[in-house]
């Protein structure tokens, strides 16, 4: 039999909320949620960078940091701290924003940008990079475009769109494959793939994402307005 | 303001751009024009730009800033001026003579507020401040809290018109800096108000007949 999903179509991504300006203190902020998993990301700055060796006087330099909380996924507790996991999706992260950031507008400064997981579901480095586009933005800091993501895969020999944990954890062959895309230019920025897949499912999979991608970028426009529809 | 002209980054302008300019806050792709930050767009003559609702300061030279001395160095002060960028007041751009070998603390010391221009800023964003101006002097006694700094312009108003509505309402001194950090100077009491109403005006920036509103405000 064929795998199926109970409350959703094998090509429909869970509900999404969003909202931005939801810490006061930082210059700007984001949360996004999908399904059960739930970003923050603040963003501080430009402001200055110090030790100094570490400017760079071309352009601003974007640290990005990601981390889950203690309490945030429902197996064991969370340790706090950078792991390898963490150190690496904070860095495929920055790698996914960069390309629609404008940086040369700040030379010297640096750009912090913190994305903290409430929920974690599967689909976490896909959220907390929504969630950073969207905190960039409002912060007032010049990019090209937003940068929407999502996880694609298959499960059960099926293509599906947006895994959540119980499918990450599917008895079974199962691919996992988180996407960023610009979608003015529909460029790539972000591409991994953990579990076995074909090179035609896999395209297959990437063209299954695209709408999403474009539903979500409407979605994270809509909550970047509606911050100034309520002041 | 309303929100249906709000554009996000990457968001359409202008789709026909063969007789457009790019300005401030957008770029041009494909004969096309698209947003770069999150703001209003604005169109003067051929030249599309989008005025930002949030961010930082940026220095532009002639703004008038009001700054904290951080630091005192061999030939001048250091200045936070409430931007990604400190900056430095040299000695020589300090009205008062200052002799060789002062101690430089007797004129302006750390912690102490001036309102100064912006005199230079290169292409690093190293600025330059100076104080020779008949706007500029250091500032003993009053009140500094920082608003938005895109919001300056709101609350100085036309020609002018709401911040003299407010000082003449309440008697004080305000001096606006371009960077967001404000002075006022008067009675207690007095200070206060201008302060709220300085702050209502920022809050409500995007409300239309906002000068009726602030005048009840502090009438009230």
């Amino acid at each position: 039999m064929a795998y199926a999903r109970k409350d959703r179509g094998l090509l429909e991504p869970r509900p999404i909320t969003a909202r931005v300006g939801v810490i006061e203190n930082a210059d700007g902020s984001a949360f996004f949620k999908i399904g059960r998993t739930a970003a923050y990301a603040a963003v501080y700055g430009p402001r200055d960078l110090y030790p100094r060796a570490l400017q760079n006087p071309r352009r601003a330099v974007l640290r990005t940091h990601y981390n889950m909380m203690p309490f945030s996924s429902v197996g064991e507790r969370v340790r706090q701290g950078p792991k390898r996991r963490s150190i690496e999706i904070s860095l495929v992260t920055e790698k996914a924003l960069l390309p629609v950031l404008e940086l040369e507008a700040y030379p010297n400064t640096a750009i912090d940008v913190f994305i903290e997981l409430l929920q974690a579901d599967a689909g976490s480095r896909a959220a907390g990079i929504c969630a950073a586009s969207m905190a960039l933005a409002h912060a007032g800091i010049e990019m090209k475009d937003l940068v929407a993501a999502i996880a694609v895969g298959k499960v059960g020999g099926e293509l599906v769109v947006d895994l959540e944990y119980e499918e990450e954890a599917f008895e079974g062959e199962v691919a996992d494959i988180p996407i960023a895309m610009i979608p003015s230019t529909g460029e790539i920025s972000l591409l991994q793939m953990d579990g076995p897949i074909s090179k035609q499912e896999l395209l297959k999979a990437i063209s299954l994402a695209k709408p999403v991608l474009e539903r979500i970028v409407k979605i994270q426009r809509e909550a970047l307005k509606d911050y100034y529809k309520s002041v | 303001m309303e929100s249906n002209h709000i554009v996000t980054p990457g968001e359409l302008v202008e789709s026909n751009a063969a007789n457009i300019l790019p300005g401030k806050g957008v770029y041009k792709k494909d004969g096309k024009i698209f947003a770069k930050v999150l703001g209003i767009p604005r169109k003067a003559g051929r030249v599309v730009s989008i005025t930002p609702l949030r961010g930082k300061y940026l220095p532009k030279k002639g703004d008038l800033v009001i700054g904290r001395v951080v630091d005192i160095t061999l030939n001048g002060w250091r200045v936070d001026i409430n931007s990604p960028y400190s900056s430095l007041l040299p000695l020589k751009e300090f009205p008062a003579m200052v002799r060789r070998g002062d101690d430089l603390s007797k004129y302006l010391s750390i912690d102490d507020y001036i309102a100064s221009i912006v005199a230079n800023v290169s292409s690093q964003n190293i600025v330059d401040l100076t104080m020779k101006d008949a706007k500029c002097k250091k500032l003993d006694q009053g009140l500094v809290f920082r608003i938005n700094p895109l919001k300056v312009s709101r609350v100085i108003g036309t020609g002018g018109s709401m911040i003299s509505l407010i000082k003449q309402k309440t008697n004080c001194k305000i001096i606006l800096g371009a960077n967001g950090v404000v002075w006022i100077q008067g009675l207690p009491e007095q200070q206060l108000k201008a302060m709220q109403a300085v702050k209502l005006v920022e809050r409500l920036a995007h409300v239309q007949g906002l000068t009726d509103k602030i005048k009840s405000f502090l009438e009230s």
